[in-house]
């Protein structure tokens, strides 16, 4: 054959190959996607699983502002791979080395529900999963890709449910990063203390100083070791309602997940904190939005009513539990009375005074 | 140097072709979705019926534009104890049960009140999980999302590439309205 002929025919295949959008298609030769093992024992964040004792290696953690979950008491643990490092170059998307793990574990009255996982199992994967415990408390096993509807009573009449993995995904995929307890404003050592729900940190918690102190970030950051990150706000109710929202609320109402259209800005980026006005105030305080409160007109109606929590939209929508207006509408079934109490309480008497 | 014309010839032909098999491939879906829209009863419900010589019939005038702004429905009847569960306005857009009051959304491409703002994936999100974008509220009865949840992906982005093309409408649907007796 000629060289012209080995050309021509070169091209055409290529040409054949680009116009049957084989070259590039997607998911050709791509290793299948990484499951999670079928018990927790096999996660690895258990040395013994029969008597409870965590692997020494998983490290715990507390964040600050921690998502409410009908009342559940919650553990959280980190496994890096060895010798591993988070890169936190971007204060407010830290990158987490391949090999990952994430659990937390929620009990209710002292018995162990459920232990969800996130796994950096391939530079292009995160893993979701939920184990559920047996009454034994001694093994847990993968919750079904749907979750389970109203899987246990947690008293008051109230049921807990386990999420699907959609859900899990509803809240840890819509915003920058997947993690969102384990991040430079949830684990700064200078904590709000009026964070609803905070539980006081333990000897072994890590903190953002243990972190660097272990090495364990990249590059080091002294920076905010000595400068420890935190809402500014006008009173401290405020801070503690701003942290709330962001923790609570801000996985989907942010400028970067499918949401961003309603905008609605309610995640804390400490990046942002030194320009200006907080986009979760600027976004919300005397913003009419789409949703109007029941029982007001369309002009009374606010995301935030100063002065008023009844015509406030987010008041109104996180005292709900009716499916069609709670707020988170998902992984939760039962009100958070106390951040609601401080949250009406910011409205009437911080932003009514003015 | 004629080699190199001649590939480069070849590659400006195969990539017009190749715009050329995009274009007729989404005019082909648009198509695809009508046909799908049309025999999956959207307009039954995002259609408002008026009273025609024939007895009640789409208002093709507002094809997929959802309940109408301009209806301002009075509260639901409450009916008696037994199997009678739902009321139905007359424009078959607003539909009260024990879920509360749901009004058909509007489908045009219209960016405030109807799927102007929504993305391919929101779409098929939204019909996957029956939730609103795939992670708001539960999407209330009698929407079908499961049944066109359960079509295959190429179908459902069929549909959405059909609704995207409709000329947009403006016509704010209002919210649900929460039963009386839930707390
Ligand atoms: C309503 C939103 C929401 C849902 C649904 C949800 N999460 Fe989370 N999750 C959060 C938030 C917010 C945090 C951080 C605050 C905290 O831990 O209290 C978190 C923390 C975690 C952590 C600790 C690591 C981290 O990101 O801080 C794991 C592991 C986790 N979630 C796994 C899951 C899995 C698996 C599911 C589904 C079975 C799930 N989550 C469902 C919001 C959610
Ligand atoms: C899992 C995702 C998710 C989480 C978490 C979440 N929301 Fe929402 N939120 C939505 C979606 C989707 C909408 C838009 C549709 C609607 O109004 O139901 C919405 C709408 C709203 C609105 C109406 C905005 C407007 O302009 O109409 C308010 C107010 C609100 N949310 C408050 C909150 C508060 C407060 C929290 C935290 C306590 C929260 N949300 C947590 C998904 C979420
Ligand atoms: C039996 C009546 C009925 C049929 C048939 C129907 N719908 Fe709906 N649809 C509704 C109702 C009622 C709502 C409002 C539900 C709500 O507010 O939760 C709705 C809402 C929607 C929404 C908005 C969902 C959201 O998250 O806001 C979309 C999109 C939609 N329908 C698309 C379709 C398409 C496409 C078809 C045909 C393939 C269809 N519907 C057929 C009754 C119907």
């Amino acid at each position: 054959m000629s060289n012209q002929s080995n050309f021509i025919a070169a091209a055409l295949i290529l040409a054949v190959a680009l116009h049957a959008g084989v070259v590039g298609a997607e998911g050709t030769g791509l290793p299948a996607a990484v499951r999670a093992p079928e018990r927790l024992s096999e996660t690895g964040l258990y040395r013994d699983i029969s008597n409870g004792t965590i692997a020494p290696r998983n490290l715990s953690f507390e964040p600050q502002y921690p998502l409410w979950t009908d009342g559940a008491d919650k553990a959280r643990w980190i496994r890096l791979p060895d010798g591993a490092t988070i890169d936190v170059r971007n204060t407010d998307g830290w990158v987490f080395p391949v090999g990952t793990k994430l659990w937390k574990e929620f009990a209710f009255g002292g018995k162990k529900v459920e232990t969800r996982m996130l796994w950096r199992a391939r530079a292009d994967q995160w893993v979701f999963a939920s184990y559920v415990w047996n009454d034994a408390q001694d093994e847990a096993y993968l919750a079904p890709e749907v979750g389970i509807r109203n899987h246990a009573e947690i008293g008051g009449g109230a049921r807990y449910s386990i999420p699907s993995q959609a859900e899990c995904r509803s809240c840890h995929e819509s915003g920058g990063t997947p993690v969102l307890g384990f991040n430079a404003l949830q684990l700064s050592d200078e904590r709000d203390l009026l964070a609803p729900h905070q539980k006081p940190l333990k000897a072994t918690s890590l903190t953002i100083s243990r972190l660097e102190r272990f090495g364990l970030l990249y590059p080091r950051r002294p920076d905010l070791v000595e400068n420890p990150p935190r809402i500014e706000a006008r009173s401290p109710r405020e801070r503690a309602v701003l942290g709330y929202l962001s923790a609570n609320c801000g996985s989907c109402h942010n400028s970067r997940g499918p949401l961003a259209g309603l905008g609605l800005f309610l995640q804390h980026e400490i990046g942002l904190s030194s320009m200006g006005v907080d986009p979760a105030l600027a976004t919300s305080v005397d913003v009419a939005g789409q949703f109007v409160v029941p029982g007001t007109s369309r002009d009374g109606s606010r995301r935030v009513a100063p002065g008023a929590p009844q015509a406030s939209a987010l008041v109104y929508r996180m005292s709900s539990r009716r499916p069609s207006s709670q707020m988170p509408p998902l992984g939760t079934g039962v009100v958070d009375a106390k951040a609601v109490e401080l949250i009406r309480a910011w409205i009437a008497e911080d932003l009514g005074a003015k | 140097m004629r080699n190199r014309i001649a590939l480069f010839s070849i590659f400006v032909v195969m990539a017009a072709f190749s715009l050329f098999g995009e274009a007729r491939n989404q005019k082909e879906r648009v198509e695809r979705g009508k046909y799908l829209v049309s025999t999956m009863g959207c307009n039954d419900c995002h259609t408002p019926l008026t009273m025609g010589a024939n007895g009640p019939e789409p208002d093709m005038s507002r094809m997929l534009t959802g309940h109408p702004e301009s209806l301002v429905m009075p509260p639901p009847p409450s009916l008696p104890e037994g199997p009678w569960s739902t009321v139905v306005a007359a424009t078959n857009t607003a539909w009260a049960g024990p879920w509360g009051v749901s009004f058909t959304a509007n489908l045009t491409p219209d960016p405030e009140t109807g799927l102007g703002n929504w993305t391919e994936k929101q779409f098929i999100d939204t019909m996957r999980t029956g939730r609103h974008l795939g992670i708001g509220r539960p999407i209330l009865p009698p929407m079908p999302y499961f049944m066109i949840g359960a079509a295959h992906d190429d179908e459902i982005k069929a549909i959405f590439a059909y609704l995207k093309s409709l000329p947009p409408v403006k016509n704010k649907v209002p919210q649900p309205i929460e039963p009386v007796a839930a707390k």
